[in-house]
């Protein structure tokens, strides 16, 4: 019986849980209390203002920054309060696509795309090239592509090679940062369907931050937006034309006039 | 008030930077002697420092011997004492000018280098994606560069102490009209272990300096390209301040009576 309720206890559990996420870079309060709940296998979308911490929430998530306070449940697991050999251990579950790829300038695409299969999972050299290829492959990615260096080559390109690395080492939980932010459309629509195919093929649990409204109805299963430092509406992807909040509305129409101000000048 | 507030202010910043420093530099120890090792890494920085700096290291050195048996003859042929200059100039290269030339050539070398490089890394994000494939920065990027650094620099001195005490005697046999054989022995009379041993022992210690210095200025870079410029700058002044004051403490600790 009690192992019963724990399945089913569990099974409520959303995958990713955060709860009263705050963080402040001196008087700036980026994060005031964030709540924000992510199932499993789920895609979720926040969409915000340039500025407005959606880059800062991944990156107190995933452990890079430091938060002020509140929670980060993964799978009931508080990672804001393991130690960093703990936290450390923890990375090999989640991937992470940066926002202009950090693809590796002295490395090749190919020992970029294998580098955590050699580092974090202790792969030989060799396998771990091959099985980079197929997920070079993947992405839509020429084998001859492995043997330039990351400067030789397109950022949509670059883009692709990232989020092969970003997979290649099969992470349950993946953050994706702007992937379309410097793309002209057709490769911005290119690496969406990827990050979906990614997500439905390795059963994914995607959490995505972009201000690209297209990109975030294509990506999302839900979209929740951020601003000031709180979500202040999310719902089914779906449902985002009638949320009915006057500053969801403004900001997926692109409109001057409403409850956003509009920041010109810095205080 | 506003004077004795900015003073304040200052010497806040200089004792924060100062542990700042102190924590990266604790850490960065304590993963050189934990596993894993990084040996390619190592090798390629070993190739780095040591072999692209031998042509720096040895132009500088060779001009210095020339210039220190040029000088010192000048000098003690004032009190009858040319026959003293292969003994200046061995004991000079081997004590001082070798280690400490070849300290501040390197760390305007490869202490910018490594601070241009890994503060690019950390402006584009590339040590947070060491982070997030399970690789620790300080293991990957700065142990490889502080452990060549202290391997690398004595070799490059006990070259350069060899060449500079031959541009001593290029001069002092071919310009100067000294016997070579005397002028050999005169070199290797007076020149005791100690001397070459402090030499080394100030070589490691310029090679950490260096390294380390060049690593933490470029983990700690601003944004954009101003900030990288600027670590790499603090990057070669601190390090040369350093390789100066911690020149004349080991001189202390070796020499002192």
């Amino acid at each position: 019986m009690a192992e019963k309720a724990m399945a089913e206890t569990m099974e409520a559990l959303p995958k990713i849980r955060i709860r009263d996420l705050r963080k402040s870079f001196g008087s700036n309060h980026v994060l005031r209390g964030l709540d924000l709940d992510i199932a499993d296998a789920e895609s979720v979308v926040v969409i915000g203002g340039s500025g407005t911490g959606k880059s800062v929430l991944i990156k107190t998530i995933t452990g890079l920054m430091d938060a002020d306070g509140g929670s980060v449940s993964i799978d009931g697991v508080d990672v804001l309060q393991l130690s960093s050999s703990e936290r450390h251990g923890m990375m090999n579950r989640f991937g992470l696509l940066f926002q202009a790829g950090a693809l590796f300038d002295s490395l090749t695409v190919l020992d970029n795309v294998a580098f955590g299969l050699v580092e974090a999972q202790g792969m030989p050299r060799k396998q771990a090239h091959e099985l980079a290829l197929d997920f070079m492959a993947q992405v839509g990615l020429e084998p001859a592509v492995g043997a330039m260096y990351p400067g030789e080559i397109s950022v949509g390109m670059r883009k692709r090679a990232s989020l092969a690395r970003t997979i290649a080492t099969r992470p349950d939980v993946v953050f994706f940062d702007e992937p379309t932010t410097g793309l002209d459309p057709i490769m911005g629509d290119i690496i969406d369907e990827l990050i979906v195919k990614c997500v439905e093929e390795f059963k994914i649990t995607a959490l995505t931050i972009t201000h690209d409204m297209d990109s975030a109805r294509r990506i999302g299963n839900r979209i929740a937006m951020l601003y000031d430092g709180k979500i202040i509406w999310q719902g089914p992807t779906a449902e985002i034309d009638r949320s009915g909040n006057p500053y969801v509305h403004q900001f997926i129409n692109g409109l001057e006039e409403g409850p956003i101000e509009l920041v010109t000048r810095q205080a | 008030m506003t004077f004795l507030a900015a003073v304040g202010r200052t010497f806040l910043g200089f004792l924060a930077a100062t542990g700042r420093l102190s924590m990266f530099t604790g850490i960065t120890l304590s993963h050189c002697v934990r596993p894993p090792v990084y040996w390619r890494l190592l090798g390629r920085q070993l190739v780095d420092i040591g072999y692209y700096s031998l042509p720096v290291v040895g132009l500088t050195t060779l001009f210095s011997g020339m210039v220190l048996a040029l000088q010192s003859y000048t000098g003690f042929a004032r009190f009858n004492a040319e026959s003293a200059i292969a003994t200046v100039v061995v004991l000079s290269m081997t004590r001082e000018l070798g280690p400490v030339l070849a300290g501040l050539m390197v760390a305007g070398r490869i202490g910018a280098s490594m601070a241009a490089e890994i503060g690019t890394m950390r402006v584009t994000e590339q040590v947070d994606a060491l982070t997030t494939l399970s690789t620790n920065p300080f293991k990957y990027l700065v142990v490889p560069r502080v452990l060549a650094g202290i391997i690398s620099l004595p070799f490059l001195v006990l070259i350069g102490d060899v060449i500079g005490v031959f541009g001593g005697y290029l001069v002092g046999v071919h310009k100067l009209g000294f016997n070579a054989g005397t002028y050999l022995k005169s070199t290797f009379d007076f020149l005791e272990t100690q001397d070459v041993v402090s030499g080394l022992v100030k070589a490691a210690a310029f090679g950490f300096i260096i390294a380390i210095m060049g690593c933490y200025h470029g983990y700690h870079s601003g944004r954009g390209a101003q900030g990288v410029g600027r670590a790499t700058t603090n990057a070669v002044v601190s390090a040369s301040i350093l390789i100066l004051i911690s020149n004349y403490l080991i001189t202390e600790l070796f020499f002192a009576r």
